[in-house]
C-alpha cells in the first residue's frame, strides 16, 4: 500500500518513523514530498544555525531512513495539487504520486502583516534555513534590525539579531512581551530582562508601512515616530498552510488548519493532517509536541490501532535571550473562580505566579519569570491536590525550605509521557546511578531538556547521590578546590590535603592539585613539593609513549619556523635517532627519547631559541593558522601574526584539560579553527569569535561568540574565556563540555565574560595579566638547574645505562618500536653477540 | 639476605620513585610522605614496560599505592598486588636505609 506524507517538517518526519517503527512487515511504501531542499531538521533549534551549527547537525531524518526503496524522500518539489478521486497528489515539477492514504503535514507559516511595503527587499521572516541564509547575506553590511512581534517567536528572531551583533528592536502591537503566554506584571519584568541586554522594546505600538530609507527601511508606527533599521524580520506569529487541502474540497477549522477528527483523520477517510496545519476538532496547535503526538496517533490509526489525539499540554519552558519564561496550566486563570497567588522580587527581577482553583486546594497553572527553575516540579502538579498551603510552592526554596512533593503518577516528562512512578520503577530496577542513566533506558529528558533537574532529584528521592566528589582524598569538585586553594592561600598539596582531604592523594587528585597551584601562581611547576604531584609527562616535560619512551615537541607558534630553527630540529631528530612527524597543530613531534636524552636534546633546541611547546601538559597546546592575508590572495587579516601573538600570551597556561587554539584569515577557514577550543576568523571589519570546539572522542565545532571584534576586545574576551574555564570547569573537561554543562550555555558564558553579571571580569583580567608577566620556559629553567638535571636518568645507580627493554625496529627510514615478535629476533641477535 | 647500596636516602624526593638496576633486575624504590622507603619490581605487568619508578605515589584507604604512568594501575607498595586488577602483582624487594644509604635486599 502507498503512503504519501507531504511535507518534511520534524513532525512529517516523526510520522515516517513513527510508521517504520510499527510498520514490521512492511505494510506501507512512503513517499515524502518535500518543499525544502534539506532534509527534516529541528526548527525549534533553528537560532543555532546562525550560531554556527550546520544544516547537517540540525538534521532530524535517522540514517538509513530513505535509503531503501519503501521510503522515498523527494527534495525541493514541493506538492501542488490533490485528485481526491483518483487519489493522486502532483507536485510541482509534475510528479504525479498515487496515494492509499495521503497525510498532510504542511505546517505553517509565517505571519507577514499586509502592510505596505510589507515586501521590500530587507525585509524578512525567520522560519526555514533558507530564510536565516537569507538574514546571514544580509548581515554582512547590517548593523541594526527590528523585529516585528514581541511573542515567543519574535523574541527568538531578537534573540538571534542580538547574538549576531546588530543593534537591536522589537516592535509589538499587544501592550507588553509575549502575551499568551505571560501577565502584565510578567511581561513587565521580562522587559526589562530584556532591555538590560540594550535591545529596544516599543509594546503597544501599530506598524502602518514600511518605506525604503536610504540602504535600510524606515517603519512608520502609528502616533509616534518612526523607527530605521538595515533589516527587518517580520516574527508575529504562524498561519497554518491549508491551501492544498483547501483546494481539494476538503474542510478547515474555525481558525484555519485542515480540520480533522481525534484520529487526526479528514473527512476523507484516505486523508490525514498532522502537527501546525491540522486543525484537531477545530483547535491548532503551535508547538512541536502535539504534533509529534497526532504523527504518533496516525502512524497508530495506518496500521488498524485505535490512538486518538487526546489534546495537548500547551506548557511552555523556555530560555529568550538568556531569560526564563515557563508558562503552564490554565496561565490566564481562565476557571471560574480561580484565585492568583504573585510572588515577584524586582531586585533579583524575577515573577512567579500561581493560579489556583476557589479553595487553594488545586493548582491550576501558573507564570514564570527571570527564574523558572521551579517549572519542572511544578508543571506535573498541576491538576494535584496540593496538600499543603499553596505559597510553599511560590516563594524561592530558601525561604520555605520546601519543595513539593511529587504525586507518584505526576507526568515528570511531558515529551515522553514518563511519570515518576515509571521513573522510580527504572531507577530500582536497573540499578541506574545518574542521569545520563535515566535518560538513556526511560527517554525521559531527552525531548525539550525541561525536566531533567527533577530528574534529577528522584534520583535523590531514590537513594542515589551523584557525587560530584573527585576522587576518595577530596569530597570536593574542582573548581571548589580551586577557590578553596584562592581563597586561603594555600601552596601545598600537603597543606590542602590535610585542611581539606584524607590520605595522601593518587594519580587523579595530585596532578589536579599541581594543575591549581600553577594557575594561581605556585611558582614553576618542579619546584619544591610540586614536583613530586606531577605525572611522568609534567615531571619529564616530555609525552610518554607505548614503550616508556618520550616524545619531544618544541614550540613552533602559529605553525611558523625559520628554515634555521627547521634545520636543528633535523639534526637533533638525526643525531639522537628520533622518529619525526608533522602534527596536527602545525608543529614537528620527535619520537623515542630516553629520559636520559631530554637534558642534551633541549640543550640543542633552547640553543637555537625554541622552547617548550608544553604538549605534555594539560595546558595551551598550539594556535594554528593560515599565512592569511600576508601571501593569500583571499586572505582580509593578518591571522598568522595573531596566532603567533594568542599563542604566546597563553603559552604555558595550566588548565583543566588541554587546549588549542585556531586563527583562519578568511571564511574558507584553512586553519580548522572551528574545530578549537577557541577559533578565530576574520572578516571584513575585524574577527568572529568561535569557543567551545574540539576534535577527539565527539567532535564539536566551536559556536560564534561575538562577531567583528576589534584586536583588543578579541583579546580580552579571550584571556577572561580562559581563565574562567580554568577556574570552574571540571578535571578533564574540555570548553565544549564546560559551556554544555554552564546553565544558560553560551549565553550565560556572555552573560558572565561580556556583561560582568558575577562581577569578576576584572578579577579574570587581573589574573590572565599575571599569568603573562610570570610565564617562564620550564625547559630553559630545568637547564638551568643542576639538581632537576640530575633527576633525568633511567637508574639512579647507572646513570650511563639504559633500559634495555627498549628496542627498535627502522621503518620507512625511521626507528619505531620493536613490537614482541620483532623483539625475540633482536634479543637472539644480542645474545648470539 | 645479602644488601646492595644503590643510592643516598637524600637521593629520593618525597612521594616519589627512582629505578635501580641491580642483579636480577629493574627495581623502583620509593620514598613515602612519612620518609619510609618501599621497592617493588620496576616491570609494570599491566603494560609490559619498565615504568612503575615514574608513577604517582599516593594512598588509597591506609595503604600506600604507585600508579603505573601508562595505564593508571594502582599497585599496592607493601604487598605488590594490583588494587584495579587481581589478574596483576609486582615482586616486592626488601629495602632499608643504613647510614644515609639506600640498600635493597637479595636472597643470599
Amino acid at each position: 500500500m502507498r503512503l504519501v506524507v507531504v511535507g518534511n517538517g520534524p513532525v512529517g518526519q516523526r510520522l515516517v518513523d513513527a510508521v517504520r517503527e510499527r510498520d514490521s512487515d512492511r505494510r506501507w511504501q512512503i513517499t515524502v514530498l518535500a518543499e525544502e531542499r534539506y532534509p527534516a531538521y529541528d526548527r525549534v533549534a533553528l537560532t543555532s544555525y546562525l550560531g554556527g551549527r550546520t544544516a547537517a547537525e540540525l538534521g532530524v531524518v535517522p540514517a538509513g531512513c530513505y535509503d531503501d526503496r519503501d521510503a522515498v524522500l523527494h527534495l525541493g518539489d514541493p506538492a501542488a495539487a490533490i485528485d481526491r478521486a483518483a487519489r493522486t497528489v502532483t507536485t510541482a515539477a509534475g510528479r504525479v504520486v498515487g496515494y492509499d492514504a495521503l497525510v498532510l503535514a504542511t505546517g505553517s507559516a509565517p505571519f507577514v502583516p499586509p502592510l505596505p511595503g510589507a515586501d521590500l527587499p530587507g525585509c524578512f521572516v525567520y522560519r526555514t534555513l533558507d530564510d536565516l541564509d537569507a538574514i546571514r547575506r544580509c548581515m554582512a553590511w547590517a548593523r541594526t534590525g527590528i523585529v516585528v512581534g514581541g511573542g515567543l517567536l519574535g523574541l527568538e528572531a531578537v534573540g538571534a539579531l542580538h547574538g549576531m551583533g546588530l543593534d537591536t528592536q522589537v516592535v509589538e502591537m499587544a501592550p507588553r512581551l509575549m502575551p499568551v503566554q505571560v501577565d502584565e506584571a510578567g511581561g513587565h519584568v521580562l522587559r526589562r530582562h530584556i532591555e538590560a541586554l540594550h535591545v529596544t522594546v516599543h509594546t503597544g505600538t501599530r506598524t502602518e508601512r514600511i518605506e525604503p530609507a536610504g540602504r535600510g527601511l524606515r517603519l512608520v508606527v502609528a502616533g509616534g515616530e518612526p523607527l530605521e533599521a538595515d533589516l527587518l524580520v517580520f516574527s508575529a506569529g504562524v498561519r497554518p498552510r491549508d491551501a492544498l487541502a483547501r483546494d481539494a474540497g476538503l474542510a478547515r477549522g474555525p481558525r484555519g488548519g485542515v480540520l480533522v477528527d481525534a484520529a487526526c483523520r479528514t473527512a476523507d477517510d484516505a486523508v490525514y493532517a498532522v502537527g501546525e496545519c491540522a486543525a484537531v476538532d477545530g483547535m491548532t496547535y503551535g508547538l512541536v509536541a502535539p504534533g509529534f503526538a497526532m504523527a504518533e496517533v496516525v502512524a497508530d490509526r495506518l496500521l488498524g490501532g485505535p490512538a486518538q489525539f487526546p489534546g495537548a499540554d500547551m506548557s511552555t519552558k523556555l530560555k529568550l535571550l538568556g531569560v526564563d519564561v515557563a508558562s503552564f496550566g490554565d496561565a490566564h486563570a481562565a476557571t471560574p473562580g480561580a484565585l492568583e497567588l504573585v510572588y515577584s522580587d524586582q531586585v533579583a527581577g524575577t515573577y512567579a505566579k500561581l493560579v489556583v482553583t476557589d479553595d487553594a486546594r488545586v493548582l491550576l497553572g501558573g507564570i514564570l519569570v527571570g527564574d523558572a527553575s521551579a517549572y519542572a516540579s511544578l508543571r506535573p502538579l498541576v491538576g494535584a491536590e496540593l496538600g499543603g498551603p499553596p505559597e510553599r510552592l511560590l516563594l524561592p526554596a530558601g525561604l520555605t525550605g520546601a519543595t513539593p512533593d511529587l504525586p507518584a503518577a505526576a507526568q515528570v516528562c511531558s515529551c515522553h509521557a514518563v511519570t515518576r512512578a515509571d521513573l522510580v520503577t527504572a531507577i530500582r530496577t536497573g540499578g541506574l546511578r545518574d542521569v545520563a542513566a535515566v535518560k538513556a533506558c526511560t527517554r525521559a529528558g531527552t525531548g525539550c531538556g525541561s525536566c531533567v533537574p527533577l530528574l534529577k532529584r528522584v534520583l535523590t528521592e531514590c537513594g542515589v547521590t551523584p557525587s560530584r566528589a573527585l576522587c576518595e582524598h577530596f569530597d570536593h569538585s574542582r573548581a571548589e578546590l580551586f577557590d578553596i586553594v584562592r581563597v586561603t592561600g594555600i601552596r601545598t598539596f600537603s597543606q590542602l590535603v590535610a585542611a581539606h582531604g584524607r590520605g595522601r592523594g593518587c594519580d587523579l587528585c595530585k596532578p589536579m592539585v599541581a594543575s591549581i597551584l600553577a594557575s594561581l601562581g605556585g611558582g614553576p611547576i618542579l619546584a619544591g613539593e610540586q614536583a613530586a604531584l606531577q605525572d611522568t609527562n609534567d615531571h619529564f616535560l616530555a609525552n610518554i609513549q607505548k614503550d616508556g619512551t618520550y616524545s619531544v615537541v618544541p614550540r613552533i607558534p602559529g605553525g611558523e619556523i625559520t628554515p634555521e630553527r627547521l634545520i636543528v630540529i633535523g639534526e637533533v631528530a638525526r643525531d639522537f635517532g628520533l622518529y619525526t612527524k608533522i602534527t596536527g597543530g602545525q608543529r614537528i613531534d620527535l619520537f623515542g627519547a630516553r629520559v636520559e636524552q631530554l637534558p642534551a636534546i633541549w640543550r640543542r633546541l633552547t640553543d637555537a631559541g625554541m622552547e617548550s611547546g608544553h604538549a605534555y601538559g594539560k595546558a595551551l597546546r598550539t594556535v594554528k593558522s593560515c599565512v592569511g592575508q600576508t601571501w593569500c590572495r583571499y586572505g582580509v587579516q593578518d591571522s598568522t601574526t595573531l596566532a603567533i601573538d594568542l599563542e604566546l600570551r597563553y603559552r604555558g597556561l595550566r588548565a583543566p584539560h588541554k587546549l588549542k587554539g585556531g586563527v583562519s584569515g578568511c571564511a574558507r577557514e584553512c586553519a580548522e579553527a572551528r574545530g578549537k577550543d577557541f577559533g578565530i576568523i576574520a572578516t571584513e571589519a575585524g574577527w568572529n569569535l568561535y569557543l567551545g570546539g574540539n576534535g577527539g572522542f565527539t567532535p564539536r565545532h566551536a559556536e560564534l561568540f561575538a562577531p567583528d571584534l576589534d584586536t583588543g576586545s578579541l583579546v580580552r574576551t579571550l584571556d577572561r574565556f580562559l581563565m574562567y574555564y580554568v577556574r570552574t570547569a571540571d578535571r578533564l573537561q574540555r570548553t565544549a563540555a564546560w559551556i554544555e554543562a554552564m546553565d544558560g550555555g553560551l549565553d550565560q558564558l556572555r552573560r558572565v565574560i561580556v556583561d560582568d553579571v558575577l562581577g569578576i571580569c576584572a578579577d579574570l583580567d587581573a589574573a590572565m595579566a599575571a599569568h603573562v608577566a610570570s610565564y617562564r620556559d620550564e625547559w630553559a629553567d630545568t637547564l638551568a638547574d643542576p639538581e632537576r638535571v640530575g633527576r633525568f636518568v633511567s637508574f639512579v645507580n647507572a646513570p650511563a645505562e639504559h633500559d634495555g627493554g627498549v628496542a627498535f625496529v627502522t621503518e620507512r627510514g625511521q626507528p619505531r618500536p620493536a613490537r614482541p615478535g620483532e623483539r625475540v629476533l633482536i634479543d637472539l641477535e644480542v645474545v648470539r653477540r | 639476605m645479602r644488601w646492595t647500596g644503590v643510592c643516598a636516602y637524600t637521593a629520593l624526593l618525597p612521594e616519589r620513585g627512582v629505578c635501580a638496576l641491580v642483579e636480577g633486575g629493574q627495581v623502583a624504590v620509593f620514598r613515602l610522605h612519612d620518609g619510609s622507603v618501599r621497592a617493588v619490581g620496576n616491570h609494570d605487568p599491566a603494560s609490559g614496560v619498565n615504568v612503575l619508578s615514574r608513577g604517582i605515589v599516593g594512598t588509597r584507604g591506609d595503604v600506600p599505592t604507585v600508579a603505573s604512568p601508562l595505564f593508571k594501575h594502582v599497585y599496592d607498595l607493601t604487598t605488590g598486588r594490583c588494587l584495579d586488577d587481581g589478574a596483576y602483582a609486582v615482586p616486592v624487594v626488601p629495602v632499608r636505609v643504613r647510614d644515609g644509604r639506600v640498600e635493597l635486599g637479595s636472597a643470599a
